[in-house]
């Protein structure tokens, strides 16, 4: 018995072995590089075409690394820790609700890349360490269909979801655990006054059945019915975009982004302070404000390009146009208030 | 009597009688205990006190005097005990569908019952919300939901021990005329205490940090310790509250251990192990209560397991295979690569975090059991277990701050995801291998001593072979964990290389239909991974005298 167990033992290190030597290992796999290379740090949902990355690794000789760093607050932060020996050349992704934040700790270098001329005031940001790279704005978004069927007019505004009639319809992610949820937040803050206006707001919603999730997953692909979870409510807080993912056969969008309820959230871009590779990393920024880049923003990433005069794509005019007024706030105000207001709103939701 | 037996033999091992070689044995047992506390000092202990280091500020105490800071600790601890207990209640039935009935198949069942383990928490959540009806925040939700991912830890760890227990042990106290209730009372029960112990060890600590869980069915609103330090440290920057709690959550985890070395203390030895057994027979009489409670917990478990199978197959016009057609392609450049090539990426980092984690384990429980002080081993035990209980977000950030002093900035190395694995999976081999290893008569290494063999030729001859099928368990369950490993593995994986687990993430972050079908279809095909591991490694150690 005993040799035998003992000679199953060395099958299986022999299996092992062979698994290890066949490949079903990661030693040997990293990519240590020969060529040149430029990181970029970004959050979880960067995305980029093939063929755009390669656009850039052929002009520019250098082969682009992507280092994903959870969402866009988790890379600040990241950010922010690693400020002494940056995990990369150029970060994307740090938005408005930290914008403040990033240039606190002095996370960025002054660079204006090439093109930073062409984007447009509504964007622009004085400070030369950041550059906007695209809006990703947050909006209320409908199920038009569940209207049309329940013969329900469809809300308009922010105001509009205290209403009786939507009653129990509308999904909204927590400020305190997601990033749409928290822009949200600020949107309601902005609108209706920092004191108690906002939280008098909520106090209607809460009593108006609004549901609550972790995330905005739960939020929008469970709870929403006109996205593919089926759920059961009508109205939910996604983004100005979403209705892009949502068009049928017919060229039209099952669900509606609500334009007059939108909240700004741009997205910047800049070169890491102690960059390894800092002539790299501007020519990385050039690229990403590059019409390449931007052109394909849309579909990579659900998001809108910052640069004048690149196109959306054919039917985003159509389901998903760019909100003309959304709402915006000051990222200091932000950062100085930002865990206050979560708070309270935890203290106001609770019951 | 069988007590008097028992606390015979643990004399006989306790007894300091010269070891096998001790002297020879020194500087090698010194090179393992440096090998695996190094190991565990580098990628461990020093993120984890850089991070605290970082955080700690004369403030940081204040985050203590809130008594908002004690209702999340009573409240991580509450749930974690609720879960830990039904796991066990819910384990036990399986255990013995595993070790003692004879049915065929049987590496079939282990391996769907393994299943839910590698699930991951954010789409487990979310098909608890969905069954279970509760979009409001629950508590019992959070409780099935973390006692659903533990079972398997129960049913194997208990259901290994209970498979090699000798049963004329049992026969001899029914015969002497005890019930099948007293017989397990004062038979079977105490003779599994070692496997008991260690999983609720592991189960508590799975469930005192179980972070997607408590997001998911709390809703955002319920706070554990681990979501807590989560916040603070992704969301806030808030590291002197992140570090207060990080202590809070550190000293929890060494009371829970202190309380199950206690408890384990003299019992980690399994009274008759043997390396041959038969246990398996058809039920008798009362026994079909028991198969039937199991079969029960079974059809529980099936139930979330299909409710995602059929979401991979669902669509707006009905059934689709949609979901599992877009495995060969990125999803729409969401994920860096095929949906096929992250299973392979699943396959790769958990071969290499299963091997690493396999010869620290191994190393270790070599180690533990030549060393004759107690507290020292019990000390070196608890060091080894610790990474399940401290949150990952405080690892992974103490891995951002300290690992590009180290030759190779290991912060962007594909090797980082395997290693932050086999922290988590070593406690695991030690806690499968060590109580077996305990067990081992002390007086067969004597024997083979005496007959000559040197120290490493008695581990060779004597310990590896007796321990040889836990340590197969071991790997198989390591392999396991490795796959469905997601609080590290989504933190540190590149996106050129993302496990299954961090591609369903990605794929049911994004909007539109295919991307969530993808998602689910990724969840089958890692079912489907993980069910295929376990078949592999169990058919790996079925040997000659099988239970089949």
């Amino acid at each position: 018995m005993k040799r035998h167990t003992a000679r199953r033992m060395r099958a299986a290190v022999a299996t092992a072995a062979v698994l290890l030597v066949a490949g079903c290992s990661l030693i040997g796999t990293d990519g240590g590089s020969e060529g040149e290379t430029v990181t970029l740090v970004t959050h979880d949902s960067f995305a980029i075409s093939d063929e755009a990355r390669r656009h850039f690794e052929r002009e520019s000789g250098y082969e682009l690394r992507v280092n994903k760093m959870g969402d866009a607050g988790a890379l600040t932060n990241e950010l922010v820790l690693t400020k002494d020996a940056p995990v990369g050349d150029v970060a994307f992704g740090v938005d408005s609700t930290f914008y403040s934040r990033a240039l606190d700790f002095d996370v960025f270098e002054p660079y204006r890349p090439q093109g930073s001329g062409s984007i447009p005031v509504k964007y622009a940001v004085v400070d030369p360490r950041l550059t906007p790279v695209d809006a990703g704005d947050v909006c209320v978004n409908i199920d038009k269909s569940w209207f049309a069927q329940h013969d329900v007019p469809e809300p308009e505004n922010l105001a509009d979801l205290t209403e009786p009639r939507y009653r129990g319809l509308f999904a909204v992610p927590s400020p305190a655990t997601s990033s749409p949820g928290m822009a949200f937040l600020l949107n309601t803050i902005d609108g209706f006054g920092r004191q108690e206006g906002w939280k008098n707001y909520w106090r209607q919603l809460m009593s108006n059945d609004v549901r609550i999730s972790s995330g905005w997953q739960e939020a929008y692909n469970q709870d929403f019915s006109g996205s593919a979870g089926n759920g059961q409510r009508p109205i939910v807080l996604s983004y100005a975009s979403s209705p892009a993912a949502e068009v049928g056969e017919d060229g039209e969008s099952r669900t509606r982004a609500l334009l007059d309820t939108c909240y700004r959230q741009v997205e910047y871009a800049g070169v890491l302070t102690g960059a390894e590779h800092p002539k790299r990393a501007r020519e990385l920024m050039d690229f990403l404000l590059s019409w390449k880049f931007q052109s394909q923003v849309s579909e990579q990433m659900y998001v809108y390009p910052t640069v004048l005069g690149v196109d959306l794509p054919e039917n985003w005019q159509d389901v998903a146009p760019l909100p003309p007024e959304p709402a915006e706030m000051n990222p200091e105000v932000v950062e100085q208030n930002r865990e206050q207001w979560v708070s309270q709103w935890r203290e106001l939701t609770r019951s | 009597m069988f007590r008097t037996r028992r606390s015979g033999r643990t004399g006989a091992v306790t007894t300091p009688g010269k070891p096998a070689g001790s002297a020879a044995r020194r500087p090698l047992l010194f090179v393992g205990a440096v090998a695996v506390l190094g190991f565990l000092g580098v990628f461990f202990a020093w993120p984890v006190l850089a991070i605290l280091h970082r955080g700690l500020r004369p403030e940081t105490a204040l985050v203590l005097v809130d008594h908002g800071t004690w209702r999340i600790v009573a409240f991580t601890l509450g749930q974690a005990a609720a879960s830990t207990a039904l796991a066990l209640a819910a384990g036990m039935p399986l255990a013995y569908l595993l070790a003692r009935v004879r049915i065929p198949g049987k590496v079939l069942l282990r391996a769907v019952i393994t299943v839910p383990f590698v699930l991951p928490t954010l789409v487990v959540g979310m098909a608890f919300r969905a069954l279970l009806g509760t979009a409001e925040p629950s508590v019992s939700a959070i409780v099935l939901a973390n006692a659903f991912f533990n079972v398997a830890v129960v049913a194997r760890t208990v259901g290994g021990l209970w498979a090699q227990l000798d049963r004329r042990a049992e026969d001899a106290a029914r015969s002497l005329g005890a019930g099948p209730l007293r017989t397990f009372g004062t038979v079977t029960l105490p003779a599994l205490r070692p496997a008991l112990w260690s999983a609720t060890a592991v189960v508590f600590l799975f469930c005192s940090t179980s972070f997607g869980v408590v997001l998911v069915l709390g809703a955002g609103r319920y706070r554990t310790l681990e979501t807590e330090i989560y916040l603070r440290t992704v969301r806030m920057l808030d590291l002197s509250g992140a570090a207060a709690l990080s202590l809070l959550q550190l000293a929890a985890v060494l009371a829970a251990l202190a309380v199950a070395a206690l408890a384990r203390r003299r019992r980690e030895s399994a009274g008759g192990v043997r390396a041959a057994e038969r246990p398996a027979r058809n039920p008798r009489g009362a026994e079909w209560l028991v198969v039937a409670a199991g079969g029960a917990v079974l059809a529980a478990l099936l139930v979330p397991i299909g409710a995602l199978l059929v979401r991979s197959v669902s669509s707006r016009s009905g059934w689709s295979l949609a979901g599992y057609r877009a495995l060969s392609g990125t999803g729409d450049g969401a994920l860096g690569v095929s949906g096929w090539q992250a299973a392979l990426n699943s396959l790769r980092t958990a071969t290499d975090a299963t091997w690493m984690a396999l010869s620290l384990g191994v190393l270790a429980c070599l180690v533990l059991i030549s060393l004759r002080k107690r507290w020292t081993a019990e000390l070196m035990d608890t060091a080894l277990m610790l990474p399940l209980g401290v949150s990952a977000v405080t690892v992974g950030f103490g891995y951002l701050i300290t690992l590009q002093l180290l030759p190779g900035d290991l912060r962007t190395s594909p090797l980082l995801v395997p290693f932050a694995q086999a922290l988590v999976v070593t406690p695991l081999v030690v806690r499968t291998v060590l109580p077996v290893l305990r067990s081992v008569d002390e007086r067969l290494r004597e024997a083979a001593a005496t007959l000559g063999a040197g120290p490493w030729r008695v581990r060779r001859e004597v310990d590896l072979p007796l321990a040889g099928r836990a340590i197969c368990t071991a790997a198989g369950f390591g392999f396991v964990v490795a796959l469905g490993e997601f609080g590290a593995t989504g933190f540190l994986a590149r996106p050129e290389a993302p496990t299954l687990p961090v591609a369903i993430s990605e794929l049911i972050s994004r909007p539109g239909e295919l991307n969530t079908q993808m998602a689910y279809a990724s969840c089958a095909l890692l079912m489907l991974v993980t069910a295929g591991a376990v078949l592999v490694i169990e058919s790996l150690r079925t040997d000659s005298v099988g239970e089949f």
